[in-house]
């Protein structure tokens, strides 16, 4: 490649984009308007952010005329171009998509006053109209929209204006107000247990969401603390980044010990209810671990993975209760565990043998359709004389460890359980994956004919890849059946296999990590298919959420919150290799490499 | 004795016939070119080798065993290896990945060994690596060093088609059918890929049979000459021998004008 000089090649960029910034207030129009009609603002008008501020209600509506009008004033800067000057006519633009959001909500307020459509739309409620007006006149209600709308719009797009330190340093505070107010019940558990209750006192009102004072001294926080010890986290970082591969492999190690002792620690500062939560991300951890193997590493897209938990619950159940309807055996639940370990393993082969012989689209659906099967002999009468059809199997025991018992009643010791299996689960998962079978999963990821015609024999490894699954599916079970006390056919449904996948999926495919995360992120905060997460009024959006994270994943980043190498590769492949290019790293011509 | 010997082998797809009636032999040590005009049916022979494609009638006896009913992997296992006529790599894997890959059959370890680490495991790896690096290096330095841990993507089109051959080699075959090895590489590559393919046989003391529509290479490389068209045999022999037969010439060129016409465009 020929330097091209700096000055001589560039090109204007194109001035501000109009049509776009129209474009995107009706979107923004029609957003508003949509969440509005599906109850959003109502539904989650009881939790307050700051009180008596912002409730996470209006919330639900302000963030789109800011997050749109930022996003429709973000330009691409290619390569060679000039960056476009950002002046007044991008507070303008701002403000147009302001306008626009606004504009949606004041003509469905105008709809909501003159016409009754509740038959259709639940929503279309009078306090949905008292909501949006402010519990004043719709006039009234119509002039501070327009006016929101713009000022949040015009912030959007001061976001392009303002220099780039002080924009990250209002995103901080924002986004960290936001975050410690979303997580009240989690640090107010947390800091109880150290006896900082005086902190959370203070920071939070009484009937949830943050004091101004609170929100105030949180903003001051989330500026003063990276003043204060950023520069010295950058600089122990590149001290690490210096050192030579064994002692930084060595520093990694100790980093992983003292957060696994951490973790370990942790319980006992929480509460109950923290505790659950906690336990619950570890059951999704655990399940989301065991898909990640069958669909990130090797590319079997499963939609039927609930029927190995089921299987792993329902065998726990059978095994360890009294109550178990046709045989029972009543062992303790370490013994089960290895009976239910097996059985589960073979159920995968033989699901797993039919399927394997497909492909793609006809895959994912014989495998939908096998875990609605595995739902519906649990279910059937015919065979509930041994699991007990819809009354399910009840009464079964905790697990007893020799210091105590691991049941519901006492989360702290479900968490620690699942905590201890997870930490098996990932230590199998990174194992595999850097292993003979785990580079046979991932050519066949990549094409499977030519794995096969490289030597692989891709029936096997497949199944293989199943049976892993499976286990790691049948730990989620065993602990699930322990710690609920009874098992029914409902707690299996084919939601939980589609919210696995959207956890592995958001999290990041082929990457442990990323899967942690994606169960945090949306068991943890969102809730589970019949679990609270910390969000609790979000329940009833929930998967409206669920879905709408998708498709912006989908779009914006499908390789996941925290993404897999290769798969980052694969799905940006052209940006890689331009890169890569750039940085000179990709042989164009072979002459120059001959040694 | 016949390292390979096709008996009487037809495939049909539909009513299209892609290969007809084949008898062919590769002996041990050979080098053997596989040429034809287009849709002859080279590369659906391969597949067919290779286990990709069922024969209709016929057999395959490789090393007096006959390769019916295997599949791919179990093909690859007996000892024959391919490339690919468009270089199919897994892009996303590095570079010492695809080639430690493709020693899965010459490897045994399982999710036992790789769970609790055993010392098997662990040599086995080692030995994984050491023969993928090998096997890397045969073409100098263009795909070892830095380049072991980088993605296939990122290479050359000349060294994809390099890491191919790299790949197959890895499989520890006995055969190695390699498919358009020098297609859409510049003259000095495909120069120095023919010499390469004499020392595969001389170093690695592996039998080839290669497609190829570079006449150069053809030459250079192979003792023998096959001659497809319509899935059938036209002509065997060297070089010299079959690109003078009448019907090879006819296969690529076409039939000679009728009388009448020649003499209309001779007199034109």
């Amino acid at each position: 490649m020929t330097a091209t000089s700096n000055n001589a090649s560039t090109i204007e960029a194109p001035g501000l984009d109009w049509r776009r910034q129209i474009r995107f207030s009706a979107i923004g129009a029609l957003s508003c308007a949509f969440i509005a009609l599906a109850g959003m603002p109502v539904g989650l008008n009881g939790r307050s952010i700051i009180q008596p501020v912002l409730s996470m209600g209006y919330l639900s509506l302000l963030w789109v005329p800011f997050v749109l009008a930022s996003l429709a004033g973000s330009q691409v800067v290619l390569e060679g171009m000039t960056e476009r000057e950002r002046d007044s006519k991008d507070l303008a633009a701002g403000a147009l998509v302001g306008l626009g959001c606004a504009l949606g909500l004041a003509v469905l307020m105008i709809l909501v006053q003159n016409f009754n459509l509740r038959d259709p739309l639940v929503n279309w409620s009078p306090q949905l109209l008292d909501l949006l007006s402010f519990g004043r006149s719709t006039t009234l209600g119509v002039l501070l929209w327009t006016a929101l709308g713009t000022i949040f719009g015009v912030l959007g797009g001061a976001m392009h204006v303002v220099p780039g330190g002080m924009r990250r340093k209002t995103l901080t505070v924002a986004l960290s107000v936001l975050t410690v107010s979303v997580l009240e019940t989690f640090l107010t558990d947390l800091l109880e247990g150290f006896g900082l209750e005086v902190f959370t006192d203070f920071i939070y009102y009484k009937r949830g969401g943050l004091e101004v004072a609170g929100a105030l001294l949180v903003a001051v926080l989330a500026i003063a603390i990276p003043l204060l010890v950023g520069t010295r986290i950058t600089a122990v970082r590149t001290r690490v980044q210096e050192m030579p591969a064994s002692e930084r492999s060595r520093v990694n190690l100790v980093l992983l010990a003292v957060s696994a002792a951490l973790l370990l620690v942790l319980p006992f500062f929480l509460g109950k209810i923290t505790n659950e939560l906690l336990a619950n991300v570890g059951l999704f951890v655990l399940l989301a671990l065991g898909l990640n193997v069958v669909v990130g590493l090797a590319g079997i897209l499963d939609l039927g993975y609930v029927a190995f938990f089921a299987v792993g619950g329902y065998t726990t159940a059978v095994l360890t209760s009294p109550n178990s309807p046709g045989f029972s055996p009543q062992l303790p639940w370490p013994v089960a565990l290895i009976v239910v370990i097996t059985l589960t393993g073979i159920v995968g082969l033989f699901i797993g043998a039919p399927v394997i012989r497909m492909r793609g689209d006809y895959l994912a659906i014989v495998t939908l359709g096998f875990g609605e099967i595995i739902r519906l002999l649990f279910l059937s009468d015919w065979l509930s004389g041994w699991f007990g059809g819809a009354q399910g199997i009840t009464n079964i025991p905790g697990v007893d460890v020799g210091i105590g018992v691991v049941k519901g009643t006492d989360p702290r010791s479900v968490f620690l359980l699942v905590l201890v299996f997870c930490a098996i689960a990932i230590y199998i998962s990174w194992r595999l994956e850097h292993s003979r079978l785990g580079r046979a999963w991932m050519a066949i990821r990549e094409d499977e004919d030519v794995a096969e015609a490289m030597g692989v024999n891709t029936t096997n490894t497949k199944l293989m890849a199943f049976v892993v699954g499976a286990v790691l599916a049948s730990f989620a079970g065993a602990i699930f059946s322990a710690k609920v006390g009874s098992i029914f056919p409902t707690s299996f449904l084919m939601l939980v296999s589609i919210i696995i996948l959207v956890v592995v999926i958001v999290g990041g495919m082929g990457n442990i990590a990323g899967v942690i995360v994606g169960a945090l992120v949306l068991i943890g905060v969102l809730g589970g298919p019949k679990q609270p997460g910390l969000l609790q009024e979000f329940s009833q959006f929930k998967l409206l959420i669920y879905g709408a994270l998708l498709v912006w994943m989908m779009l914006k980043r499908p390789e996941g919150l925290v993404p897999n190498v290769r798969r980052s590769r694969e799905l940006h492949q052209e940006e890689f290799l331009q890169d890569a290019w750039l940085r000179g790293e990709i042989d164009a011509d072979d002459e120059e490499n001959e040694s | 004795m016949n390292m390979l010997q096709i008996l009487d082998l037809s495939v049909t797809f539909g009513g299209l016939h892609a290969l007809r009636n084949l008898d062919f032999q590769v002996e041990e040590g050979e080098i053997v070119s596989v040429i034809g005009p287009n849709g002859a049916g080279k590369t659906t022979f391969f597949n067919m080798i290779s286990g990709m494609v069922t024969p209709t009638s016929g057999d395959i006896i490789f090393e007096g065993e006959s390769l019916l009913g295997l599949d791919p992997s179990q093909v690859t296992e007996r000892g024959i290896a391919r490339t690919f006529q468009n270089v199919r790599l897994f892009a996303n894997m590095t570079i010492l990945e695809n080639v430690m890959v493709a020693q899965h059959c010459r490897t045994d370890q399982r999710v036992f060994g790789a769970l609790f680490q055993t010392k098997a495991f662990k040599s086995e790896e080692k030995a994984i690596r050491q023969y993928g690096e090998e096997v890397l290096s045969f073409f100098g330095s263009r795909l070892t060093g830095y380049r072991l841990e980088q993605p296939a993507s990122m290479l050359s089109y000349a060294n994809r088609r390099r890491l191919e051959i790299a790949r197959a080699m890895a499989t520890r075959p006995r055969l190695l059918l390699l498919d358009e090895p020098v297609a859409g590489m510049n003259p000095r590559e495909s120069a120095e890929l023919t010499a390469l393919i004499g020392r595969l046989r001389s170093e690695w003391g592996f039998t080839i049979v290669v497609i190829e529509h570079d006449m150069s290479v053809v030459r250079n490389v192979s003792d023998r000459v096959v001659v497809l068209d319509h899935g059938e045999t036209i002509a065997q022999g060297s070089y010299d021998h079959v690109a003078n037969d009448p019907k090879v010439i006819e296969a690529y060129l076409g039939r000679p004008a009728q009388d009448e016409l020649a003499g209309e465009e001779a007199s034109s």
